[in-house]
C-alpha cells in the first residue's frame, strides 16, 4: 500500500488493508501526532487532513485512502520554523495536557485556508469536531482571531 | 526571573509539533502484547463459573488470565480492601473485570474477550443512591459535622424552607484514556510506564498484586493526555493488570483502554441526592441548616470516604452558618465505583448552599447578590463548620470588584427590562462565588520531596513527586529552580515523575501540586545555592551573603563568575552537587472522628458572573457573556492560572449543563461514548470571556505566596446554572424557583420552563 504523506510518497508494508489509517500513521509509519481518543470519529483527536479537509483518521481504512493527499502535524512546520497556526498556538498558550492539540491546529489550518477571516458562527462549526477536556477553547479562539487578524 | 512571569508551558513546542510524548506514543518494546479485559454481563450476580475456552482459543491470544492467576493479593482498592482486581465470584458492575485477554493486537485481544460463556446467578441490582439508602446499603459508615442546636433553631426560625435536590456525575473523559505499559527486568523487578496522577499508589498497589517488595517495582509518569482526578485511584486496576500479566508472560505487556471500555469500567464524579431543610430569619438570612447528601458511591469505596469529606467541608462554601446539621451517606449501588474528579466532592457539597440560597431569595424577592453577600465570611473570627477558622476572606473585596467591572446590576436591570418584554427569550444572571480549602483533608499526605542535581556544565535536572497532566506544574517548578539557581530555563529539565527517585509521594490531587513540590524543589535548589555561596565564600574570602545568583552568573562581593565556573571549581573541592528538598505543610491537623479541626493551610477564592439566553420553546440557551475573577495567590504564572480558571470553570459549567450519565434498568451506562456523552465544545464558550486574577498575595508563607489553582475555578462554572435557573424563573415572574436538577441539559431547561408556566396558570 502507498500514501501520499506531507508532500512525500510512503510505502507502508505488513498492514492489513482494513486498519484504520490512525494505526497505519501511528504502528506502521511511526507518525505519532494523531491520537487516539475515541475510535468512532466523534472527539477528534486523530484528525488529519484529507484533500484538505479535517477527517477524523480512526473511522477511514487506510486503503480507501486512494490517491489522496494525507496532510499529518509532521508536516506542518516548514524549513523556515512552525506554520503560523503553530506558532499562534504557542504565542497564546493554548496547550494544557496537549493531546487534543494536533486535531485543533490541523482544524484551524483547513479553516484558514478555506477562510482567512472566519466568523464565529463558522469557527464554532468547524472546530467543534475537535474536544478539549483542559478547556482551551477561549484561547483557540483567540489564537484563531489574531491569525485572522494578519 | 521567571517565576511570576506568563511564560509558556514547558511542552508547548512539542505540544504543537506533535513532538510530545504519551505513554501510548513510546516505542513498542520487544515483543510487547496487548491486554484487554472481559467482564460481568450483569450488574449483579454471582459468578458460577465462566468458560474461555473460546478466548483461549481466538486468533492472537497468547494468554488469558483470571483471578487465580493473581499471584499476590487480588485488590486495588486505594483505602479500603474491597476493589477485586478481576472478581472471582462477586459481580458488582456490568462490565467488571472478570478476566483479562492478552494477544498480539488490542484488537485481537478485544475481539477474543467477547468470546467469554458466562454462567451467572442474577441478583437484583440496586442502581440509584436513595434506593441503597433506604436498603441500609453503605460502603463506609455515614459522616456528620455539627454545631449548634439546629432542631431547636430551625423550629423557632421565622421562614423554613426544605427541599430535594439531585446532581448528576460526570465522565472524566480525559482524551488520552487509562494505559500502562509494564515490562519485565532482571530478577523479578518490574519496570512501568503509566499515565497516572499517583505512580507511588501503583507502585505499591502492583507491589501487593505481584506479591513483591515495591523496591522491585518502577513506575514512570512523564505527562498525561488530562487526569482530572479520574487516574487517582482508577488508574490501578489497569496498572496492575499490565504488570500482571507482563509478569506472568515475561514480556512488556500495554494495556491502552478502549474509549467505551474507559467509560464503563472507570469511576466518575459521584452523582448526590440531597434533603435540606434551612430556617432563616424574615431577611432571608440563614440561622440553620440540615442537609443530608445521599452520594452514588458505586459498588466499592474507592475514595468516597474522603470525596465525601470534602464535600461535608465545602457545604459552608464562602457562608457562615451559625447551626448546621450536615450528613453524607457514601450509598452502595450496582454501578461502577466513583472516584477523584476536580474538586473532590467539594463542587457537589458547595453546589447544595448556593441552591438554598438561589431559593430563599427568590422567595424573598431580594436579588440573590444580596442574599449572598449578607452571609460571607467577613472577618477571621469566624469558623467553619469543622471548627477553622477563616483567615484572610478575601470574597467580599473580589465579589466588590467583579460587581463593578462586570457592571453586575446595570445589567440586571436591564436583563429584567428585556424579559418583560421578550415573549420567547429569556436571559439570565447570576454572581456565584467560591471558597476552597487547599490542603489534602488527610493531614500526612500533604508532604512532598524533590532532587535538584546540577551537572559539571552547569545544566540541571530537577525531579519532584507531582506529575504533570497539563495544569503546568513542570513549567512552575521549572520557574522556581531557575530563579533560585540564578540560571535560565533553557539549561534546566523537569524530569518524568519517577517512584524510583521521589519515593512515597503523594497523588498528584487536591490542588496541591505546586504548593507541596514546589516548595520542596526550592528548598533543594536553595541548598545547593548555599552550598555553591559558601564555596565561593571561603574561596574568596567574602560574606555568602553578598553573592547573587542571576543571568547565569554568580556575583557580588568584586567577585563575578558564570555558573557553570563555578559549579566546576565546587565540583573539584569535593561539594556536593545535588540536593534533595522535602515539605510538609505545617498547622495542620484533623480529627476524623469529629470532623474537626484545621484541614486546610488556606483557601483560594473567586467569583464569576454569567448571563445566559434560554429558548423558552425549546430549552435551548447559550452562555453570552462571563466575568471571573480569581484568587491564585501571588501568581506563579499567570499565563497557566488562568488557563486553568478558563479550563475549570469550562468544566463545570460542563458539569452542570451539559454533561449527563445514563444508566439503563440493566445497570448497563448507556453514554459510554463522546456520540452520547457530551462534553463541552469551542461552540459553548462565552461569546464574551473574561478573566482576570484577583491581587492579593497569600497571607500564609506559600511558595513565593502563590495559591492552588487546579480545582477551585471549577466552581465558578456554578453561575452558569444559576444564570440559566434566573432565565427560567422570569417565565413565571421571578418569584417561584425552577425545579431545576443538574445537569440542566436542554431538555430540563424546558421541562422547568413548562413547570414555572404551570405555576403562574
Amino acid at each position: 500500500m502507498k500514501l501520499r504523506i506531507n508532500g512525500g510518497q510512503q510505502e507502508v508494508e505488513g498492514a492489513d488493508p482494513d486498519t484504520p489509517l490512525l494505526w497505519v500513521l501511528r504502528d506502521h509509519l511511526g507518525m505519532l501526532g494523531a491520537k487516539y481518543g475515541c475510535g468512532i470519529g466523534q472527539c477528534g483527536a486523530c484528525t488529519v487532513l484529507i484533500d484538505g479537509e479535517p477527517t477524523p483518521s480512526c473511522l477511514i481504512r487506510a486503503a480507501d485512502v486512494g490517491d489522496a493527499h494525507i496532510e499529518t502535524i509532521e508536516g506542518l512546520a516548514g524549513d523556515d520554523g512552525l506554520h503560523p497556526v503553530q506558532q499562534a498556538w504557542i504565542d497564546e498558550q493554548v496547550p494544557q495536557c496537549g493531546y487534543c492539540q494536533s486535531g485543533q491546529i490541523l482544524t484551524a489550518v483547513a479553516l484558514l485556508r478555506n477562510n482567512p477571516q472566519p466568523s464565529r458562527d463558522e469557527i464554532d462549526r468547524k472546530m467543534s469536531a475537535v474536544l478539549c477536556r483542559c478547556g482551551s477553547y477561549p484561547r483557540i479562539l483567540k489564537a484563531i482571531a489574531k491569525l485572522s487578524e494578519e | 526571573m521567571s517565576v511570576g512571569t506568563a511564560l509558556p508551558h514547558e511542552s508547548a513546542a512539542l505540544h504543537v509539533s506533535g513532538e510530545a510524548l504519551f505513554v501510548d506514543d513510546r516505542r513498542a518494546l520487544e515483543g510487547e502484547l496487548h491486554l484487554a479485559v472481559g467482564g460481568s454481563p450483569v450488574a449483579h450476580g454471582r459468578l458460577r463459573a465462566v468458560d474461555l475456552s473460546a478466548v483461549r482459543a481466538a486468533p492472537g491470544v497468547r494468554a488469558v488470565l483470571t483471578a487465580e492467576d493473581i499471584p499476590g493479593r487480588n485488590d486495588c482498592g486505594p483505602i479500603v480492601e474491597d476493589d477485586p482486581i478481576l472478581a472471582a465470584e462477586a459481580l458488582r458492575f456490568v462490565g467488571q473485570p472478570v478476566f483479562a485477554v492478552v494477544a498480539d493486537s488490542q484488537r485481537l485481544a478485544r475481539q477474543a474477550a467477547r468470546l467469554a460463556k458466562f454462567d451467572i446467578v442474577e441478583l437484583p441490582a440496586i442502581l440509584d443512591a436513595r434506593s441503597a439508602h433506604e436498603r441500609g446499603e453503605f460502603v463506609l459508615p455515614p459522616q456528620v459535622i455539627r454545631r449548634g442546636d439546629t432542631e431547636s433553631v430551625l423550629r423557632n426560625a421565622a421562614r423554613r424552607y426544605s427541599g430535594r435536590l439531585w446532581v448528576g456525575g460526570q465522565e472524566h473523559f480525559y482524551l488520552e484514556g487509562q494505559i500502562t505499559v509494564a515490562a519485565p527486568g532482571e530478577d523479578g523487578q518490574m519496570e512501568v510506564w503509566c499515565s497516572t496522577q499517583h505512580p507511588s499508589e501503583m507502585q505499591r498497589l502492583i507491589a501487593a498484586a505481584l506479591g513483591r517488595d515495591a523496591g522491585q517495582i518502577r513506575v514512570e509518569t512523564r505527562r498525561m493526555g488530562g487526569g482530572f482526578g479520574g487516574k487517582e485511584s482508577q488508574s490501578a486496576q489497569f496498572a496492575c493488570l499490565a504488570a500482571i500479566a507482563a509478569d506472568a508472560l515475561g514480556c512488556p505487556v500495554k494495556c491502552r483502554l478502549d474509549r467505551d471500555d474507559d467509560m464503563r469500567l472507570t469511576g466518575k464524579r459521584h452523582a448526590v441526592e440531597y434533603d435540606y431543610e434551612v430556617g432563616c430569619d424574615s431577611d432571608g438570612r440563614i440561622q440553620a441548616l440540615q442537609l443530608r447528601m445521599l452520594f452514588d458511591a458505586g459498588h466499592s469505596a474507592d475514595l468516597s470516604g474522603p470525596v465525601a469529606t470534602r464535600a461535608l467541608c465545602h457545604v459552608d462554601n464562602a457562608y457562615f452558618l451559625p447551626a448546621v446539621d450536615l450528613k453524607a451517606h457514601s450509598c452502595r449501588t450496582h454501578k461502577v465505583s466513583n472516584t477523584a474528579f476536580r474538586g473532590f466532592g467539594g463542587p457537589q457539597g458547595a453546589f447544595a448552599i448556593e441552591y438554598i440560597l438561589d431559593d430563599i431569595a427568590r422567595d424573598r424577592g431580594v436579588d440573590a447578590l444580596d442574599l449572598r453577600k449578607a452571609h460571607f465570611y467577613s472577618d477571621g473570627a469566624q469558623t467553619t463548620p469543622y471548627g477553622q477558622p477563616v483567615e484572610a476572606p478575601l470574597i467580599g473585596r473580589i465579589v466588590e470588584e467583579l460587581e463593578q467591572s462586570s457592571d453586575y446590576r446595570a445589567r440586571r436591570a436591564a436583563i429584567d427590562a428585556f424579559n418583560r418584554d421578550s415573549p420567547v427569550l429569556r436571559r439570565g444572571l447570576a454572581l456565584t462565588p467560591v471558597k476552597f480549602g487547599i490542603s489534602f483533608n488527610v493531614v500526612h499526605f500533604n508532604q512532598a520531596g524533590a532532587l535538584v542535581q546540577i551537572y559539571l556544565d552547569g545544566s540541571v535536572r530537577v525531579n519532584h513527586g507531582g506529575t504533570e497532566m497539563g495544569q503546568g506544574l513542570h513549567t512552575k517548578i521549572g520557574q522556581l529552580v531557575a530563579d533560585e539557581l540564578g540560571i535560565g530555563l533553557e539549561r534546566l529539565r523537569v524530569t518524568a515523575t519517577d517512584t524510583g527517585k521521589i519515593p512515597n509521594t503523594s497523588a498528584t490531587a487536591a490542588s496541591t501540586g505546586s504548593d507541596l513540590n514546589g516548595m520542596a524543589a526550592l528548598r533543594a535548589a536553595h541548598t545547593l545555592r548555599r552550598r555553591l555561596a559558601d564555596f565561593v565564600a571561603a574561596r574568596e574570602g567574602i560574606d555568602a551573603a553578598l553573592l547573587e545568583f542571576a543571568d547565569g552568573r554568580v556575583c557580588g562581593g568584586g567577585f563575578d563568575a558564570p555558573f557553570e565556573q563555578v559549579v566546576r571549581q565546587a565540583y573539584g573541592h569535593r561539594v556536593q552537587l545535588w540536593s534533595d528538598g522535602f515539605y510538609a505543610t505545617p498547622d495542620l491537623h484533623w480529627d476524623r472522628e469529629r470532623l474537626q479541626g484545621h484541614p486546610f493551610y488556606y483557601f483560594a477564592w473567586g467569583a464569576a458572573v454569567s448571563e445566559v439566553a434560554i429558548d423558552t420553546l425549546t430549552g435551548e440557551y447559550r452562555i453570552l457573556r462571563a466575568d471571573l475573577l480569581h484568587d491564585a495567590g501571588r501568581s506563579l504564572n499567570p499565563a497557566i492560572d488562568i488557563g486553568q480558571i478558563e479550563g475549570g470553570f469550562v468544566q463545570g459549567a460542563g458539569w452542570l449543563t451539559r454533561e449527563e450519565l445514563h444508566w439503563n434498568e440493566r445497570g448497563e451506562l448507556l453514554t459510554h461514548a463522546p456520540s452520547t456523552y457530551k462534553i463541552p465544545a469551542v461552540s459553548d464558550t462565552p461569546a464574551d470571556f473574561r478573566v482576570r486574577l484577583f491581587d492579593a498575595d497569600n497571607h500564609r508563607p506559600t511558595v513565593m505566596r502563590s495559591k492552588a489553582v487546579g480545582e477551585p475555578p471549577l466552581l465558578l462554572g456554578f453561575s452558569v446554572f444559576f444564570a440559566l435557573r434566573d432565565a427560567i424563573a422570569s417565565v413565571g415572574g421571578g418569584r417561584v424557583s425552577p425545579p431545576l436538577d443538574a445537569p440542566a441539559t436542554p431538555e430540563a431547561v424546558l421541562r422547568a420552563v413548562e413547570a414555572c408556566r404551570g405555576g403562574t396558570g
